[in-house]
């Protein structure tokens, strides 16, 4: 069995079908011990994730207001999206901008720092690992910005500004569209040192002390030679599934965003199409167009992850 | 561990190194922010909260409370141990699941070669991709069809399926495990179980262990308020549900409410310092050399 495992590379011949068919029912023969162990998981995740998606691309070609059954409405949803919805359209553009923003910048703090903390001694990187990870890890902290950033004269920033003399009238930070996307950006790049970090930080403890012995010996002079030379390389598969991690996070941002700047920012200048789709989920119950909007961002997203596997492939 | 530091050490510049310094400390010292100021909040006595213009340190810091919080929290309708069991089953439940199923599944996607792998690879990729919240109610009917409406299967057994265990997983042990050494275990006569267990994930501890913080941390925060979604009766909910009933008092809570927010933070971070210190310490064991 040992032999089949390693090498059951399946032959590509071109002949007929029912041969092909043969080949694979042998090779899933052969490979019996492979689907044992794929099969625990793939049972829950086909249960709770693959058939749910596919139900809600289904429903994106629906009405569903989920008291009545769904009644069959083609690309209606789709339609209505981009000829009548304006809000939605200014949420595209709002979701572009934010995500073209703070997905490269968080992508590379994270990476950044994980890379310089992981020189430093042990007990001293856990401690940074844990303070740079804070504040994804405590739920609400961000919502000391709501503090900072308070319209009035007694937040933080506010009082600082006019107390300096900068400002000699308060400025409505999170009610005014100059200022409020720059804030959101910037609360979301301070939280953004989440799963990526913790992975990069684990990737790059992974990396094997010889490499860069063999890299000193073939004269790698600096750091910047190594990290881009030994370390990137080596990380690529990590950095595949940071890159797929941040471009998730940065389109399909909402929560702090709401919080930050209210359940209807002043001209939608904080508004994204994940809002936009919460909106209608939850509070106007209309599934079908929810689902149709879930349906679209996923296919940006599918998009913008492909261009990005392009880049990655260029690395070192 | 001491030889590995000298080594890292070959190709750095002492003026560079300064620099690191410098940038890594004022980062540390901006991203401290919320523990400082959560801490400070649950430190100060109820008219310094509401104090105008707001102080972000406690003038008279004060325990109080906490002590207020364990005194609601024991006059509480159902025992508030049974919520931190509850709270402890899920967690502990989801993670193992997680843990043990992602990487039978990603041990096999890595280091197998079988028909239909492919397909899993990219399904499990794009499925990362699709947003959660549309597939509420997919999810409700499908509890309700399985029947595990009001019993914590429904917050658990979902969490065995996470995507981001087997992904993560797969990328450490395609990186980390040699294929020699899981030829040699082979010729030894090892069972493939065996290998999974006995080699492949000793070496990728680093993963797994990161994998335990992601997990510990989403389902230990109750995601996307899935207690009140499936759970509806009270000795069935999370602790941190309970809190929130606590805190939902009104505003004369205040200070009992940034206390919860203290023992709720308080559980992640410590299963986050055993985790990241044992990561260390394996680094330095593991002993794996190139083919």
């Amino acid at each position: 069995m040992s032999s089949a495992l390693s090498t059951s590379k399946r032959p590509i011949r071109r002949t007929s079908v029912t041969n092909r068919i043969n080949e694979t029912w042998k090779a899933m023969k052969a490979n019996a011990i492979s689907y044992l162990f794929v099969a625990p998981f793939l049972l829950v995740f086909s249960v709770f994730v693959i058939i749910p998606i596919l139900l809600s691309v289904v429903l994106s070609f629906t009405y569903f207001n989920m008291v009545q059954p769904p009644t069959w409405v083609g690309f209606q949803n789709y339609l209505t999206l981009f000829l009548e919805d304006e809000v939605f359209l200014i949420a595209v553009k709002n979701t572009f901008f934010f995500a073209a923003i703070t997905g490269p910048l968080s992508y590379m703090m994270c990476f950044v720092f994980a890379w310089l903390i992981n020189e430093l001694s042990p007990k001293l990187r856990t401690v940074l690992t844990l303070l740079f990870y804070a504040p994804s890890i405590s739920a609400n902290a961000f919502l000391i910005w709501t503090v900072m950033f308070s319209g009035d004269a007694y937040g933080y920033v506010n009082g600082i500004l006019l107390y300096w003399g900068i400002l000699d009238k308060p400025i409505l930070w999170l009610q005014d569209p100059t200022w409020m996307m720059p804030i959101v950006i910037m609360v979301v790049l301070w939280m953004s040192l989440g799963v990526s970090f913790l992975t990069f930080i684990a990737g790059l403890q992974g990396i094997d002390v010889m490499y860069y012995e063999a890299g000193a010996i073939d004269g790698v002079g600096n750091r910047w030679q190594e990290l881009w030379y030994i370390t990137l390389p080596l990380m690529k598969n990590h950095l595949m599934f940071g890159a797929i991690i941040t471009i998730t996070n940065s389109f399909a941002a909402a929560g702090q965003l709401q919080a930050l700047t209210g359940d209807t920012p002043t001209d939608w200048a904080t508004w994204t199409i994940m809002q936009h789709l919460n909106d209608y989920g939850y509070v106007r119950y209309e599934m079908g167009y929810a689902s149709a909007m879930a349906v679209l961002l996923f296919l940006t997203m599918v998009g913008v992850q492909r261009i990005v596997q392009r880049l990655l492939r260029k690395i070192g | 561990m001491k030889l590995r530091i000298s080594n890292r050490r070959l190709a750095r510049s002492v003026g560079g190194d300064i620099l690191v310094f410098i940038v890594i400390f004022a980062m540390a010292a901006f991203m401290s922010l919320p523990f400082v100021y959560t801490i400070s909040q649950a430190l100060k006595p109820l008219n310094e909260i509401f104090l105008f213009p707001p102080q972000f340190f406690p003038r008279h810091p004060t325990l109080d409370n906490f002590s207020d919080l364990f005194l609601l929290m024991a006059q509480s309708w159902v025992p508030i141990t049974r919520y931190l069991f509850n709270s402890l089953l899920i967690v502990l439940g989801g993670s193992a699941g997680n843990v043990i199923f992602g990487s039978l599944c990603a041990y096999a996607l890595a280091k197998h070669d079988f028909p239909g792998k492919n397909l899993i690879n990219s399904a499990i990729l794009l499925s990362l991709m699709f947003a959660g919240a549309v597939l509420v109610i997919p999810h409700y009917l499908t509890m309700a069809y399985l029947s595990w409406i009001d019993s914590l299967a429904a917050i658990i057994i979902p969490a065995w399926g996470g995507t981001l265990g087997v992904f993560l997983m797969r990328n450490f042990i395609e990186h980390m495990v040699h294929d020699s050494l899981i030829e040699a275990s082979r010729i030894d006569g090892a069972s493939e179980f065996k290998i999974w267990w006995r080699v492949v994930m000793p070496i990728v501890k680093p993963a797994w262990l990161t994998l335990i913080i992601l997990n510990f941390q989403t389902l230990w925060g109750d995601p996307g308020g899935q207690s009140t979604l499936f759970l509806y009766r009270e000795e069935l909910k999370p602790l941190p549900y309970a809190l929130s009933q606590i805190i939902g008092g009104g505003v004369g809570r205040a200070g009992v409410s940034a206390a919860v927010t203290v023992i709720l933070m308080v559980v992640p971070i410590t299963i986050f310092i055993i985790n990241q210190s044992q990561i260390v310490q394996t680094m330095g064991t593991s002993g794996i050399t190139g083919e």
